[in-house]
């Protein structure tokens, strides 16, 4: 069965899901529970399942995310929400020191089940305290796995597989994608963690995004087509477990290589797909791998500078252009 | 000063916020803003209290912070259209701008996080012995942060000359404060400091100037920092487009009759109604002058977008 949905619904869904299939699973965080959720991704779950297994947090990042993690250890499966992934930043000890850590330093007498989920990205207007992207401090945290559903689909998919992982999972989600509608397969089983996906095929070029700037590449695609350059879009999903053979293989098709994200180039995820690339798949490749990504700077808050930041589809089509014509 | 002063501070600030509110229901005002109407006396009220050389930190919620401290109001409005504005250059918007010239050390989008930088503010003025003061506003939410906890202690134990004005609104965003502590004020919570802490009627000026007054002596003194806990009500949604599902029926109405300027409406005799309905019309003229201004303000040039990011 595959129901239409808007990306924020299929959050919805799956946490419905989790709270309904695993009785171990409880949900909190900011305005969560009685209001619904800053984004409504909460809608009607209080409700249905009531104060005990989805409530509302003080604005304590730091001690409910410790929260999490203990009540992980101890046999809850908590997922717990971060309103913007900026405010993850408040609580970067429990993520990164103690959930992050937990099972290997106990070697694995301990295990830390947890979902913490959150939005990121971009929006016009919002100040540099609002616009993170964060994939890259996460992934670079051995411990943590890193999903980044760009499709209402995989928001439904990837948070459930995430919900039932026996590791500590965080689930970052694009805010500007929210209102997107897509088909949704609502009862298709879990899938494993990890796995990208060739989301177009297209021999001249491969183009590597994950989360917002999935869609960017597919209209920079759609422009590439009309110009007989036929481009590959795969959408990493994870950044870890990272499935760097989806694309290595599309790398030997193609030869080109462009990742694109919309974090800071500087230290960006795309910096470790390109060095794999360069030491993976140095034959394969006709042209240097190009990045695609936002300047080093903070957001700024005004559209027209965010305008020169924030990339776009045109920037990625730029850029693929850029290695065909080498 | 006398009530027509405060007043027009005040209207000042409502006005100011309303006129923000058409300019985002027009498109002008591209992200998100968080207006402090009901609110008013507060800032005014504590403003009364300071002089130049003291510096204020507030939370997104500060644009009567900023105007009760002599931001230039052109100034604001320009920031907040995403314009090259004075204050900061559309790099901030509404929940982040600052203005070192009126030792305003900002607004923060990150809830609590003022109140450490408004310590280091108090620790400079004690080191320095420049006898000014540092005076942080957060919400009442804001006091389940840790960083604040850490803040307040620090401020504590090395007599800082720290003021935190905790403005009470009953919410943080869509919860209600009475759901998130098990205190009945949060101002109890001082006494876990070792320092004062202060419950006043925060839609009455007169008494949060007293209240910041004295916490203020007290830090000037070299005696350390104060809780003064202001008890007010947002009048309007937490963010633009909150459309408030969570709140009781008739309780914004009822707050409505509690506000600062109606409250001074409503004890007003003729005479005092028409000399603030003649303050009305200049606040007015005021802030609609500023938004024509504003608009002038050209918008920024995407190739400076790497100016200001390192020295
Ligand atoms: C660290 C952090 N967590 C969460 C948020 C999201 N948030 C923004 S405002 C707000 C409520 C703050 O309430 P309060 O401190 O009472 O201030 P008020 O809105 O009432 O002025 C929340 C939870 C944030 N900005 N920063």
């Amino acid at each position: 069965m595959s129901e239409s949905l808007r990306y924020i619904q299929a959050v919805n869904a799956a946490l419905a899901w989790s709270l309904e299939s695993r009785s171990d699973t409880v949900y909190f965080g900011e305005d969560v529970a009685l209001p619904g959720g800053p984004f409504g991704a909460t809608k009607g779950l209080h409700k249905r399942f009531g104060s005990d297994r989805i409530f509302d947090t003080p604005i304590s990042e730091t001690g409910f995310l410790g929260m999490a993690l203990g009540a992980a250890m101890t046999g809850l499966r908590p997922i717990a929400e971060i309103m913007y992934a900026d405010f993850s930043f408040v609580a970067m000890d429990q993520i990164v020191n103690q959930i992050a850590t937990i099972r290997y330093s106990s070697a694995g007498r301990w295990k830390a089940p947890l979902v913490i989920r959150m939005q990121q990205g971009y929006s016009p207007g919002a100040c540099a305290q609002h616009s993170h992207s964060v994939e890259a401090y996460f992934a670079h945290t051995p411990g943590l796995r890193v999903a980044l559903p760009s499709t209402p689909d995989d928001a439904y998919q990837m948070l459930r597989t995430a919900v039932v992982s026996d590791d500590p999972v965080v689930v970052a989600e694009a805010r500007m994608l929210y209102p997107t509608r897509g088909p949704v397969r609502t009862d298709a089983p879990v899938e494993p963690i990890g796995g990208a996906r060739v989301v177009r095929d297209g021999r001249d070029a491969t183009v590597v995004a994950w989360s917002r700037m999935v869609p960017a590449a597919l209209a920079a695609a759609d422009q590439l087509a009309a110009e007989g350059i036929e481009t590959e879009v795969i959408d990493l999903r994870w950044l870890n477990p990272l499935d760097f053979d989806t694309v290595g293989a599309s790398v030997a098709r193609t030869g080109r290589l462009v990742v694109a994200h919309e974090a800071n180039l500087t230290g960006g995820f795309g910096a470790e797909i390109a060095a794999r690339a360069a030491s993976e798949c140095f034959a394969d490749l006709r042209a240097p791998v190009a990045r695609v990504a936002a300047p080093d700077v903070p957001m700024p808050a005004a559209p027209a500078l965010q305008k020169a930041v924030v990339p776009e589809a045109e920037h990625v089509a730029e850029a693929v252009r850029g290695t065909v014509r080498r | 000063m006398g009530l027509p002063d405060d007043y027009r501070a005040m209207a000042r600030i409502r006005r100011f916020e309303e006129r923000l509110a058409a300019l985002k229901d027009d498109g002008e005002i591209p992200g998100s803003i968080h207006l402090c109407n009901g609110q008013e006396a507060i800032p005014v009220g504590a403003a009364r209290a300071l002089r130049d050389g003291d510096h204020v930190t507030a939370t997104y919620r500060g644009h009567g912070w900023a105007l009760a401290r002599g931001v230039d109001m052109t100034g604001l409005f320009a920031e907040m259209m995403g314009r090259d504005s004075a204050v900061n250059g559309g790099r901030a918007a509404s929940p982040y701008l600052s203005d070192p010239g009126r030792w305003f050390m900002g607004e923060n989008s990150i809830v609590g996080a003022g109140v450490p930088i408004a310590t280091g503010a108090a620790l400079t003025a004690q080191r320095t012995g420049s006898g000014a003061v540092s005076v942080v506003s957060i919400g009442d939410g804001a006091m389940n942060q840790g960083n604040v906890h850490e803040a307040i202690n620090l401020a504590a134990v090395l007599d800082l000359p720290l003021v935190l004005v905790v403005e009470n609104n009953v919410y943080s965003e869509m919860s209600r404060i009475e759901d998130m502590v098990r205190i009945r004020q949060l101002a109890e919570r001082a006494a876990g400091y070792g320092i004062p802490g202060r419950v006043v009627d925060g839609n009455d000026p007169d008494a949060v100037a007293e209240a910041v007054a004295e916490a203020v002596t007290r830090a000037r003194e070299g005696s350390g920092p104060s809780i003064v806990e202001a008890m007010t009500e947002r009048l309007v949604g937490h963010y633009s487009g909150d459309v408030q599902h969570y709140r009781p029926a008739g309780e914004i109405a009822a707050a409505r009759e509690r506000e600062p300027l109606a409250r001074i409406r409503a004890a007003a005799d003729a005479a005092l109604t028409a000399r603030l309905d003649a303050v009305d019309a200049e606040v007015e003229a005021e802030v609609e002058a500023a938004v024509v201004a504003a608009r002038e303000v050209p918008f920024p040039d995407p190739a400076t977008i790497k100016e200001y990011v390192y020295v």
